[in-house]
C-alpha cells in the first residue's frame, strides 16, 4: 500500500512535469533576486547565504504543498484511500514521501550551484547540502498537517503559509545555523544533530496529525 | 443540581449571561486598584526613572497571551476529543483575547524598549517568540474564519493547536539557542533585580484583574458565538419542519 501510493504519486507528478521544475526554477529565482537587491558586494552574500537558501527553499516547499492532496481530494481518490483497511498514516507518509522526492531532492541538488553563486566554500556547500537534505524532509511532513488543513477551503493557497511557516521557524533556524557555523568555522554537529531530532519528531507525529486534519475535512 | 445541564451552548447561555458581572466588576475594581499602586505607591526605579511603570501592564498582558493559548488548546482538545460544541466555542472564544494580549504586550514591551534600551525592537529570544506566538494565534483565527461549517471550524482549529501546542516549546528553545549563536542582545529585559514589594504588589493585582477580565470577555463572546450558531441551527430546523 505504502509502495503504491509512492509509486504512483510519482508517475503523476513525472506526467506533470512542468509543475515540478516550476517549483524549482522558483527556487533559484528567488536566490538569484538577493544580489540584485542587496549588491554584488561578496563578503555581505557569503553572510546571507545560508539565511536566503534556506528562506528560499521555505517558500519553494511550500509553493508545491498545494499539490499534495488537493487532486485527490477533488476527483474523490483520497475518500477512497481513507476507506481502506490500511491506516491513512500510511498513505499520508507515502504521499509526502512522493512529494519530498519530486520537490525536495531537486532543491537539495540545485543548492551548491547556488552556494557557489555566494561564494560558499567547498566544505561549507557540503554542510549546507546534508541541512537541506535532513531539513526538506520536516518541511514536507509539517507541510501536509498544513495542506490537510486547509483542503478544500477558498482561500487555501494564502492561509496555508500563514499556518505552516511559524512551524517552519526551528528547522529555518537549525539549518541556516549548521551553515552559519560551518562559515564561521565552528562546529556543525549541535545544529545537524537537532536538524535530525526534529525530523525524527515529524515522522511521528507529523502524518498522524495530517491524517486527522484529512478525516475531518473529507467528513 | 445536574451540572452537565451546562454543557449544552443552549444552557449555558443565561448562565453566562448571569456570570459575566461577577467577573468584569471585580477586575474593573482591580485594574483601578493595580494602576493605583502602580503609579502612585510603588517607588520610581532607580536606573529605569518612571518609565519602568509600563510594565504593570506589560508582564500580565505577556503571561496572559502565554496562558490563553495553552487554555484555547487545552478548551479545543476536550471539545474534539468528546465532541463538546460548547468547549470548541470557548476555544474559539479565548483565541481573540489572547492574540490581543499578546500584541498588547509587544506594543507595551517595544514603547517601554524605546527609553530603556533606546530602540524599539531587538530580536531579543523571548520578544521574538511572542511574536511567533502572535503568528499561532493569527494562524489559529484565520483558519477558523476561512471555514464555513462550524464543527470543520472546531476540529481543523484544535488539530491546528495542538501542533502549536507541541511546537511552542521547541519554537522557544530553538529562538533562544539561536540568539545565543548570533551572539545576541546583551540586555537583559529584567536583570532579576529584587523588586520592591509594592511593585510586586501591584503586578500580581493587575495580573488578577487581566484574568478576570478575560473570563468576563471570553463569556460575552461566547454569548454571541453561541446566539450565531443556534440561531442558524433554529432556521435550519425551521426550514426543514
Amino acid at each position: 500500500m505504502f509502495r503504491w501510493v509512492v509509486l504512483r504519486d510519482l508517475t503523476l507528478a513525472w506526467r506533470r512535469r512542468a509543475d515540478v521544475l516550476s517549483t524549482l526554477f522558483f527556487f533559484i529565482i528567488v536566490v538569484s533576486l538577493f544580489p540584485l537587491g542587496i549588491g554584488p558586494e561578496m563578503n555581505l552574500l557569503r553572510l546571507i547565504a545560508p539565511g536566503v537558501v534556506w528562506v528560499a527553499a521555505l517558500l519553494a516547499s511550500m509553493l508545491s504543498l498545494g499539490r499534495l492532496f488537493a487532486n485527490d481530494y477533488e476527483d474523490g481518490t483520497l475518500e477512497q484511500l481513507s476507506l481502506t483497511p490500511q491506516p491513512l498514516y500510511l498513505v499520508v507518509l507515502g504521499k509526502v514521501l512522493a512529494l519530498w522526492i519530486v520537490s525536495g531532492v531537486p532543491l537539495v541538488l540545485i543548492s551548491p550551484i547556488l552556494g557557489l553563486q555566494f561564494g560558499l566554500a567547498a566544505d561549507s556547500l557540503l554542510i549546507l547540502v546534508g541541512s537541506l537534505l535532513l531539513g526538506t524532509p520536516v518541511l514536507a511532513l509539517v507541510g501536509s498537517i498544513g495542506a490537510a488543513l486547509t483542503l478544500g477551503l477558498r482561500a487555501g493557497g494564502v492561509l496555508i503559509s500563514l499556518l505552516v511557516l511559524p512551524l517552519y521557524i526551528p528547522v529555518l533556524i537549525f539549518g541556516a545555523g549548521a551553515v552559519d557555523a560551518s562559515i564561521a568555522g565552528s562546529s556543525v554537529q549541535g545544529s545537524l544533530s537537532l536538524l535530525g531530532a526534529l525530523l525524527v519528531l515529524s515522522l511521528v507525529f507529523a502524518p498522524w496529525a495530517a491524517s486527522a486534519a484529512l478525516r475531518i475535512a473529507l467528513e | 443540581m445536574n451540572l452537565y445541564k451546562y454543557a449544552s451552548p443552549v444552557n449555558f447561555y443565561p448562565l453566562a449571561g448571569k456570570l459575566i458581572p461577577w467577573f468584569s466588576i471585580p477586575a474593573a475594581i482591580l485594574f483601578v486598584l493595580g494602576l493605583y499602586i502602580g503609579f502612585f505607591i510603588a517607588p520610581t526605579d532607580f536606573q529605569q526613572g518612571d518609565a519602568y511603570r509600563i510594565i504593570f501592564i506589560h508582564v500580565p498582558a505577556a503571561w496572559m497571551g502565554m496562558f490563553l493559548y495553552v487554555l484555547m488548546a487545552i478548551y479545543a482538545a476536550v471539545g474534539w476529543a468528546f465532541n463538546a460544541r460548547l468547549a470548541s466555542m470557548m476555544a474559539s472564544s479565548i483565541s481573540i483575547t489572547g492574540a490581543m494580549f499578546t500584541f498588547l504586550s509587544l506594543v507595551t514591551g517595544s514603547l517601554w524598549g524605546k527609553p530603556t534600551w533606546g530602540t524599539w525592537w531587538v530580536w531579543d529570544a523571548r520578544l521574538t517568540s511572542t511574536l511567533i506566538l502572535l503568528f499561532l494565534y493569527i494562524g489559529f483565527i484565520s483558519l477558523q474564519a476561512a471555514i464555513d461549517d462550524p464543527r470543520r471550524a472546531d476540529r481543523a482549529g484544535a488539530v491546528l493547536a495542538i501542533v502549536g501546542v507541541i511546537n511552542v516549546p521547541i519554537i522557544y528553545f530553538s529562538v533562544q539557542w539561536w540568539n545565543t549563536l548570533h551572539q545576541g542582545a546583551t540586555i537583559r529585559i529584567l536583570g532579576k533585580p529584587t523588586i520592591a514589594a509594592p511593585m510586586l504588589t501591584a503586578m500580581l493585582v493587575m495580573l488578577a484583574a487581566c484574568w478576570l477580565y478575560s473570563v468576563a470577555v471570553v463569556l460575552i463572546r461566547l454569548r454571541c458565538i453561541i446566539l450565531e450558531r443556534e440561531q442558524t441551527a433554529a432556521l435550519a430546523s425551521e426550514a426543514t419542519a
